[in-house]
């Protein structure tokens, strides 16, 4: 395998739990709602899966239990923001700081144990010998193959129906949604917990599929990453796909310069993709200046009937 | 066909917490007549139409539409009942396009394909055409004018079958051409049966369009009339419960001592483009000059350059005898400069923040308010206290957020905070803009009282009646440079008007230069105090 399919390969492979958080993200953000406990999610997201699979070994019963569990943070989210009017960032933050340390505390068992069995691909015989798609979609597991019919599901959802037309309305304005019969407050509990059941599955797609062993802070600043992602791509799920593959090869090249046997530290190597982003968010910050960012307009404000503005 | 009214409400009461915004109104409506609700800013007006359209629910009364008793939860009730309202400021997502936004909450099927979208936007632009509302309906919003918008907003009242529709306040946002338009289409509507409410305190547009006029006063109703048996003078009257002259008063001649001399002012806006072209341009003590313009001709960067707010590329500003060297919105208070900027709750108060502290907040640095950087509470608060009252300001408590007050109210405080500061020039942008007859008297009041201490005042308007009323000289703006100067008496309308477009060409401006010139060397006024001489 030559150099570019083997970065294409990395890139999808690492770039998929990046993609998952950042759909659920832009669910949650386009709804209003700001979402920063994304790091948080994935960590209770990827010890639930840990310790459910292991101690079942059930991979069924592994994906519900972070369907539930990251529906349950999902919804203290929601109920923060939504009912009680909280600071979302505030909300972000303490979901984040609560997912970490709680994830610690119940991965302790099951730290460094290996998973009872690998997710389950999907052979595509007839891509054997084809150079190229070959050995990037010839044995992906189904996670990805379910990640890239999501970004193509979610786009659809957002841009070509009557329910994404609500969720682009109660995101720009919800007074107007409002006026117009939407359900505002409902729709923005089920967009949240919905996002989040998405990034609690991104944290399991990294223990299940990219490093099959529960690790304290295994996701090592994703979640943060995914929170960037979202604004690179502009709150759409299509350019959500490139952006994360985009990190996903950044993150896999420090890696293989690494194998290479370069002289640079192999820390200011994992630094790659957090320098990237700080430098992408400068760029697009210039470049943008004074231009509409994509961001839907009342992200972080809570919406109240009543209020005189 | 039932011969019920179309709207019928009775003693309907609204209160918000302590206040009372409604109290024992009723208000009818007949089916296919445009009805006028008329009456200050605070009056209730717009409160009333919110109860119809569901967006607020009354406290007491009872609501009928075509003789049915109904309960109006919310806007959603409303549209089922045929009532539709435009809303002030629209309620338009800015980022989905026109037709986008009328078929938002449109009931049945769940797919929006490309194919749908197309048929309902023939759908949109056929019934647009019938009232004669023409906009594009595949652009978004943001890039539509507020005209266009406006008209976005009656075609979907139209759309999701509204036989009531209310306006509220219509021809706030447009200029004169765009409200002869509105009301011809309101005029179609009628002839189509519908039943058209607009609330508006602008006595000329009352007369020309409505059929009825409820007046209201202080969230009561004062008097429901007939157009042919009222007039103008009447409505004023029953509008502010005094009567008021509406004209233009002896004044003492303006000063000749230089204030505020502007040579060659550049200033780039927004996007890099040239706001400001080499504006010159001079305000003296104790005089009124006014800017006249359409919007966009460099008086918003003129005003935020004035206060500090903006930096300037090129040109001199000379004020009160020091040339500027930086804009410094600090440096632009101290030296005595106060602001009445166009949009009073974006950059003149903080809403959120209570009376009292609005007041301070240009003040709080001086040591009769403050002492070793702390606020003196005690003596604060009696000052805030004189002020409200010597302003009038009509407020609950000096602890009540700003965002509660009505508009007028919010300018008086405004006018309170800036002119407690002694300033030696107001820069006042459209400073009645949305405020009712009572409102705008005391404003203009201000302005003159201003005058008569010494001060100098720019008045930046759209209101031409304001800036004759009111104006020692007149100067037009057009495209970033005054293109025409005349002096109070001998400003024309028509003249003004046609310099504002730019339509008159160079030699008609240079003719305004010339002519200015003209009348300031030799000026109409008698100037008793010789004060020629110095000049």
């Amino acid at each position: 395998m030559d150099f570019i399919t083997l970065l294409l390969a990395a890139a999808i492979a690492s770039g998929t739990p990046l993609l998952i958080a950042t759909l659920g993200g832009i669910l949650s953000e386009r709804a209003g709602i700001i979402q920063l406990g994304t790091e948080g999610i994935m960590l209770m997201g990827a010890v639930s899966a840990c310790l459910v699979y292991i101690r079942s070994g059930s991979l069924w019963a592994a994906l519900a239990a972070v369907v539930l569990v990251s529906a349950a943070l999902g919804l203290v989210h929601a109920f923060m923001t939504v009912t009680l009017r909280a600071n979302h960032i505030v909300s972000g933050l303490a979901m984040t700081l609560f997912g970490a340390g709680l994830s610690a505390y119940l991965g302790k068992p099951v730290a460094g144990q290996p998973l009872p069995g690998a997710f389950p691909r999907l052979e595509l015989a007839f891509l054997d010998g084809v150079p190229f798609l070959g050995p990037i979609f010839g044995r992906l597991d189904w996670f990805t193959w379910i990640s890239f019919a999501l970004a193509l599901g979610l786009h659809l959802l957002i841009h070509r129906t009557s329910w994404g037309l609500h969720l682009r309305a109660m995101g720009d304005n919800p007074a107007t949604a409002d006026v117009m019969g939407i359900p505002v407050q409902a729709a923005r509990y089920a967009y949240v917990v919905g996002g989040a059941v998405l990034i609690g599955l991104a944290g399991a797609n990294m223990l299940l599929v990219y490093s099959p062993t529960w690790n304290e802070g295994m996701t090592a600043g994703r979640g943060w990453i995914a929170v960037a992602l979202i604004i690179f791509a502009r709150w759409n799920p299509l350019r959500a796909l490139l952006c994360a593959y985009f990190f996903g090869a950044l993150d896999s090249i420090g890696f293989r310069i690494q194998l290479e046997g370069s002289l640079i530290p192999s820390y200011f190597l994992k630094m790659i993709p957090y320098v990237v982003t700080i430098l992408v968010l400068m760029y697009l910050g210039w470049r943008g200046r004074g231009k509409p960012s994509g961001s839907p307009e009342s992200l972080g404000l809570p919406y109240i009937r009543e209020q005189r503005l | 066909m039932s011969t019920h009214p179309a709207v019928e409400m009775r003693k309907i009461v609204k209160r918000f917490g302590s206040v009372t915004a409604n109290d024992q109104v009723d208000f009818t409506a007949e089916r296919g007549e445009i009805h006028a609700l008329l009456g200050e800013n605070g009056a209730g007006k717009s409160t009333m139409m919110c109860m119809l359209s569901g967006v607020y629910r009354a406290t007491e009364g009872e609501i009928r539409i075509q003789g049915r008793p109904v309960r109006i939860r919310s806007p959603k009730e409303a549209a089922e009942l045929g009532i539709g309202m435009v809303f002030q400021n629209f309620r338009l997502v800015q980022t989905l396009t026109a037709a986008e936004n009328m078929v938002l909450g449109e009931k049945g099927g769940f797919w929006r394909g490309a194919g749908w979208m197309k048929r309902k936007t023939k759908e949109i632009a056929e019934l647009a055409e019938r009232f004669g509302l023409g906009f594009p309906v595949d652009r978004p919003i943001w890039q539509l004018s507020v005209g266009e918008q406006q008209r976005v907003e009656i075609v979907k009242t139209l759309y999701r079958g509204a036989d009531i529709i209310i306006l509220d306040e219509p021809t706030s946002v447009l200029t004169p051409g765009e409200a002869e338009q509105l009301f011809a289409t309101l005029r179609q509507m009628r002839a189509e049966g519908k039943t058209i409410l607009i609330t508006t305190h602008k006595m000329k547009e009352v007369m020309s369009v409505a059929d009825r006029i409820s007046v209201m006063r202080k969230g009561r109703m004062i008097a429901s009339l007939a157009r042919e048996e009222t007039d103008e003078r009447q409505l004023a009257q029953l509008m502010v419960g005094k009567e008021v002259v509406l004209q233009r008063k002896e004044r003492e001649p303006a000063g000749m001592e230089p204030l505020l001399a502007l040579r060659g002012l550049k200033a780039l806006g927004h996007g890099g483009r040239k706001a400001l072209d080499g504006l010159d341009l001079e305000v003296r003590k104790g005089e009124i000059v006014g800017i006249a313009g359409v919007a966009g001709n460099g008086q918003k960067e003129l005003a935020e350059v004035l206060n500090g707010l903006h930096p300037w590329s090129g040109g001199e500003i000379e004020f009160d005898g020091a040339v500027w060297k930086r804009a410094s919105a600090l440096e632009a208070i101290e030296s005595g400069i106060a602001h009445i900027p166009e949009n009073r709750m974006k950059s003149g108060l903080a809403g959120s923040l209570a009376i009292a502290d609005n007041l301070l907040s240009k003040s709080y640095r001086g040591p009769e308010r403050s002492r070793l950087g702390l606020l003196r509470g005690g003596a604060n608060r009696r000052w805030a206290q004189s002020l409200v009252e010597q302003f009038d300001v009509r407020t609950p408590s000096l602890d009540t957020p700003v965002r509660m007050l009505s508009g007028g109210n919010q300018q008086k405080l405004l006018f309170a905070r800036e002119i407690s500061m002694r300033p030696k020039l107001m820069v006042a942008v459209h400073p009645t803009q949305g405020l009712d007859v009572g409102a705008a008297d005391s404003v203009h009041r201000m302005l003159m009282e201003l005058r008569a201490s010494g001060s100098g005042v720019l008045l930046i308007s759209e209101d031409l009646d304001e800036i004759l009323q009111l104006s020692d000289r007149v100067l037009v703006v057009f495209g970033g440079r005054i293109i025409g100067e005349m002096a109070h008496d001998e400003a024309d309308r028509q003249r003004i008007g046609l310099l504002m477009t730019g339509s008159a060409g160079a030699e008609e401006a240079a003719a305004g230069r010339a002519g200015a010139e003209e009348a300031l060397r030799q000026p109409d006024q008698p100037d008793p105090d010789g004060k020629e001489a110095i000049v």
